[in-house]
């Protein structure tokens, strides 16, 4: 029935549905391929199967892993349906070892790692605790929690000493994350958020019912009445934060200027490092011969303009606060000023922060960004760009 | 047993495809089909649907078009034109029912081919709209209060050049196949098909060279199937002989009517410098 083929594809992390999993066993039923049918061989099979499961090429590579591996007779997944007791993983001591023996402790890689864990599941009858060997607490055995093993599996309790490959309880939540991930589409939904439209211009569409009521009104003889056609009508300034610190997160800043693009009528934006001091430029190319003063950027957009920064506020205090604090430019007036006088020209704010919200309280300058912007500092996320997207339209 | 697709004169199709459309051909499901520029995905469902005998109803997808188009339209306007005028047409509605393609397809006396063309060029909501309509192959027209429902189910083609990302929900009602970019022996094929009396000097030649092109690093637009035809066309009309193809000694040259397969001015401009660096390091 090709179930176990299912759900190696789904170990193998790929988006496959059971509607496309029974469409796949409905072809075969139908002898697309099979015995009966003119194409009967294991590529047909495969290519049959891939034109049902997958629907992204970006796909295809995972696919095919996972396809050679199932069809070689090879489950990739283990088999851990076996609970483990709460009482084997109560950590009553933690025991003091040397580090000779932590040295020592036994490394093994990944797959070693799940072969002996899935052969510990099957042996271990009790509780043990400080030892090398079994699931439990303390010691330098693989398995368990509160001990010391260079790449070990931690099961229950806290992460103590930060060395673990994988975290056994947390896996539910990984792969939530993955689904989570912001592909364009998504950003562009939320982007979605921000549009307003409004009836401007010249007379183009049919209004049918101010029609059906004028014409009502002028004794059944046809009036017709035409509105404007509506269009999108936000404007956005956006300014982003290059280089340092934010290179981790290029890539999807670039996801969200691609997704931007399309959904505004007007989209400006500039570059800044770090801090928005007194210049700006448009080509991070041409940054040093290129520059537009941050004033005429103020002056030449108005009100109506809405505001997005995009940055990790990762920095200095002193960039923000300090004059000639800047990292790489002598600033004669202090990165603060500069932002409340952002803020103040453009009411319509927000700032983006690529940083996952869990490291915020730990970085200085977040909370001090937070406080120029008002709160208004959101998380690169579905959630987090709704709600920008909200506070942007009060 | 419904009849098989297997290529046809004019177009040559590998194994993967066959069995894509094959498979949509028999669950009638929609065929999604993806693939670089000029690889042929819309030349699929032309050559599919008069392989198989199929009369092909084609929808052109723009970026005003509202998935509403491809139902149905009442135009209110005429309506009460008619009304001002006492026609005798203005009692019944279905008068101004304007048939989209898809209902079209569906209440079709035979079965059809739809072609649904550059799906991801519409509105980003566009294919959610049409979820139910190619689900379960009907919809519902509520000036006229009748539900439209398929008589054949049709065999669609969608295509799609990745502008936008397609819903999962979308996706997930459809087979999927990604035209990859034919290797040389495929290529060879699909020359042989469109002109089956060049010279196996000139054809060699010209794959070397269109080959070459392809392999450059950077190129923004690189040249695929549709414009290596054109550029063979063009040889075959100004009668180019094959040895003006490649340099002197087999390096790499700027060909004849190069402007054919490279559409832009930087790609023109990053080949002639790569030509010249490769003449200079000989």
């Amino acid at each position: 029935m090709l179930i176990d083929f299912f759900y190696t594809l789904r170990a193998a992390r790929l988006p496959v549905s059971v509607k496309e999993f029974l469409t796949l066993l409905e072809c075969l039923q139908a002898d697309v391929v099979g015995p009966h049918a003119e194409a009967c061989t294991l590529d047909d099979f495969y290519f049959l199967a891939r034109t049902a499961l997958v629907k992204d090429e970006k796909h295809f590579d995972k696919f095919d892993r996972a396809f050679a591996a199932y069809f070689k007779g090879v489950q990739e997944r283990a088999d851990f349906r076996r609970e483990i007791p709460a009482d084997w993983l109560r950590q009553e001591f933690e025991r003091l070892l040397s580090d000779e023996r932590k040295a020592n402790a036994p490394k093994l890689d990944w797959n070693e790692l799940m072969e002996t864990l899935k052969k510990r599941l099957e042996e271990q009858q009790e509780r043990h605790a400080g030892g090398s060997k079994w699931i439990g607490t303390g010691g330098t055995s693989p398995f368990g929690h509160g001990g010391h093993n260079p790449q070990g599996v931690r099961i229950g309790g806290e992460s103590e000493h930060r060395s673990a490959v994988k975290v056994w309880e947390q896996r539910v939540y990984r792969d939530y994350d993955d689904t989570q991930e912001l592909g364009t589409r998504n950003l562009k939904m939320a982007l979605r958020r921000l549009r307003k439209f409004a009836r401007e211009g010249q007379a183009l569409e049919l209004d049918l019912p101010d029609t059906i009521r004028a014409t009502a009104a002028n004794a059944g003889y046809l009036d017709l009445r035409m509105v404007p056609e509506r269009h999108n009508n936000v404007k956005v300034l956006l300014l982003m934060d290059v280089g340092g610190s934010m290179d981790d997160h290029v890539h999807r800043v670039a996801e969200l200027f691609s997704a931007a693009r399309g959904e505004f009528k007007h989209l400006e934006f500039y570059y800044f490092h770090n801090c928005v001091y007194d210049q700006l430029w448009r080509d991070n190319r041409r940054r040093y011969s290129e520059k537009f003063e941050t004033w005429d950027v103020i002056r030449k957009y108005n009100q109506d303009y809405k505001l997005i920064l995009v940055g990790d506020a990762t920095m200095s205090p002193y960039e923000i606060l300090q004059r000639h604090g800047s990292v790489e430019y002598d600033n004669p007036e202090t990165g603060a000023e500069w932002l409340q006088r952002l803020t103040h020209a453009f009411p319509h704010c927000a700032w983006i922060n690529p940083e996952p919200q869990g490291v915020w309280p730990y970085r200085q300058s977040v909370a001090l960004i937070q406080q120029l912007m008002g709160q208004r500092m959101y998380p690169l996320t579905l959630q987090g760009l709704e709600q920008a997207m909200r506070a942007l339209n009060k | 047993m419904t009849p098989q697709f297997t290529g046809s004169d004019h177009y040559v199709a590998t194994q993967d495809l066959k069995l894509a459309v094959n498979a949509a051909l028999r669950l009638r499901r929609p065929l999604l089909v993806k693939g670089e520029p000029g690889t042929g995905k819309t030349m699929l469902a032309e050559e599919a649907s008069a392989a198989l005998g199929l009369p092909l109803l084609q929808w052109h997808v723009k970026s005003t078009t509202k998935a509403q188009q491809g139902l149905y339209e009442y135009d209110a306007v005429s309506r009460l034109r008619d009304s001002q005028l006492n026609d005798e047409r203005v009692r019944d509605i279905h008068n101004y029912i304007v048939k989209g393609v898809l209902w079209q397809a569906f209440t079709a006396d035979q079965p059809v081919a739809l072609l649904i063309d550059e799906i991801d060029k519409a509105d980003i909501e566009f294919p959610n709209d049409l979820l139910r309509e190619l689900d379960r192959m009907e919809f519902y027209c509520y000036e006229t209060r009748e539900l439209v429902r398929a008589r054949h189910r049709p065999l669609v083609f969608i295509t799609s050049n990745n502008e936008k990302e397609l819903p999962d929900a979308f996706l997930r009602r459809c087979f999927f196949h990604y035209i990859q970019f034919p290797d040389a022996e495929t290529m060879r094929q699909i020359v042989a098909v469109h002109f089956p009396d060049l010279k196996d000097e000139l054809l060699r030649a010209a794959l070397q060279a269109f080959f070459d092109i392809r392999a450059l690093p950077g190129l923004k637009k690189k040249p695929s199937t549709s414009e290596l035809l054109d550029w063979l066309a063009l040889l075959l009309a100004e009668d180019i002989p094959p040895e003006a193809l490649h340099g002197a000694d087999r390096q790499l040259s700027v060909p004849p009517l190069v402007g054919a397969l490279l559409k832009n001015e930087q790609d023109i401009a990053l080949f002639d410098k790569l030509v010249r660096m490769n003449q200079r390091h000989r």
